[in-house]
């Protein structure tokens, strides 16, 4: 068993990592967190064992930098985190975005961005990466029917935030302690506090 | 809302960059000459070259290009000798590139880069080190030649074999190296190349 050369895998999964990396990053952290993720990569390759499932690895890699980010922040007390995000354009505004090509979805973006961050990370894996619930579960510490109930608490959450009108969904909170392990997955009803009325 | 899941697979959230790399152990580079495609290796930014190989041309299907290598099989070829922390570098080429082009230009008729042979078994090393010694540029020699300098005379085929493996195409020149007929036998990047190569040497002089 030999490693392919490292530039293959740069080739074919920067773009996942640079996704996830932006998923899950702090505001304005997603570049450094992909590119550190990448030089630990770098630093660990030789003495990996096994190329069975290089992507999972690398997307594996890239969640711990961006927790690690987020741990980094909390610990220190920073007035810009006070700020709102500038990564992330207002829902409003795709059309002016310089950047913004057919690919750019600002509104679904800062959605995922407010998601509490278990459900960000399940979301994110599930989707943004494609990973299958099993491998989502390994990279969470956690079992893949835990990672089922993220997956669709967050898929529900980002559904009412996206949703044209905010009011229509305003609230029948008896339903709400959805939060709770034992809840079932589809719980219609966790909204979260600011779509309260 | 029935294409969330798709939106999540398919758009970006932000505009994203590829990553950055300091000096690797190995960089490469792809270069494109009058004589083929050349995929270039070297020690860090600065070491030693350690590879020149022909790489199939997809675009012009010049020459036998069946047994080209792609840059991938190429690279993974490397890795096998060199570990895998292989990155793509252009910018450690810009000097290697101007001597082979102006090598090719018949403007230069030698290389100052360092060459290692660390992709070459021991007797390819004995056989491309004296060929570097014994066939300067414009000169011609035969395998048989080749094999009686290498105290070996009858391992003609030998040489043929360890020529065919040279790793340091064009900067270590077996294309000098011709049947005892004076006939063009194989060459790694075609006979078209082989014959373009000695053609170029042959008008200088």
């Amino acid at each position: 068993m030999t490693l392919p050369p490292f530039q293959l895998l740069v080739d074919a999964h920067w773009h996942d990592v640079a996704r996830l990396a932006a998923a899950l990053a702090p505001p304005g952290e997603a570049q450094d967190v992909s590119q550190q993720a990448w030089t630990q990569a770098y630093a660990a390759y030789p003495r990996l064992r096994g190329a069975d499932n290089l992507r999972s690895w690398l997307l594996t890699i890239t969640h711990r930098a961006a927790m690690d980010a987020h741990r980094a922040r909390a610990r220190r007390p920073d007035p810009v985190t006070e700020l709102p995000e500038p990564a992330l354009a207002p829902a409003t505004s795709a059309a002016a975005d310089v950047s913004a090509s057919a690919e750019s979805d600002p509104a679904l973006w800062a959605a995922v961005a407010a998601l509490p961050v278990r459900q960000r990370e399940a979301v994110a894996l599930r989707y943004v990466c494609d990973l299958d619930h099993a491998t989502v579960a390994a990279v969470l510490t956690t079992t893949p029917g835990a990672t089922r109930r993220l997956v669709s608490d967050g898929l529900a959450t980002l559904r009412r935030a996206l949703a044209p009108t905010s009011t229509d969904l305003a609230p029948s909170t008896a339903h709400s302690p959805a939060h709770s392990p034992d809840s079932p997955a589809d719980s219609p009803a966790d909204s979260p506090a600011e779509d309260r009325s | 809302m029935t294409d969330l899941t798709a939106r999540l697979r398919s758009t970006l959230p932000a505009a994203v960059v590829p990553p950055t790399f300091p000096t690797p152990e190995i960089g490469y580079a792809v270069h494109d000459t009058s004589v083929g495609r050349l995929l270039l290796a070297r020690r860090g930014d600065d070491g030693p070259v350690i590879a020149s190989l022909y790489l199939h041309e997809a675009a012009t299907g010049q020459g036998a290009a069946d047994g080209h290598d792609t840059e991938e099989t190429a690279l993974t070829r490397i890795a096998r000798t060199t570990g895998p922390r292989i990155l793509r570098r252009a910018a450690a080429f810009d000097k290697v590139r101007r001597e082979l082009d102006s090598y090719l230009a018949g403007a230069r008729h030698d290389f100052t880069v360092p060459l290692e042979l660390s992709l070459a078994t021991a007797y390819q090393r004995v056989v491309l080190q004296t060929l570097g010694r014994r066939v300067p540029y414009g000169a011609r020699a035969s395998y048989g030649e080749l094999a009686a300098w290498t105290d070996r005379p009858k391992a003609a085929r030998a040489v043929g074999t360890a020529l065919g493996a040279n790793p340091l195409c064009i900067l270590l020149p077996c294309h000098r190296v011709v049947g005892a007929s004076g006939a063009l036998t194989g060459y790694a990047g075609g006979l078209a190349a082989k014959q373009a190569l000695l053609a170029l040497e042959s008008r200088a002089s």
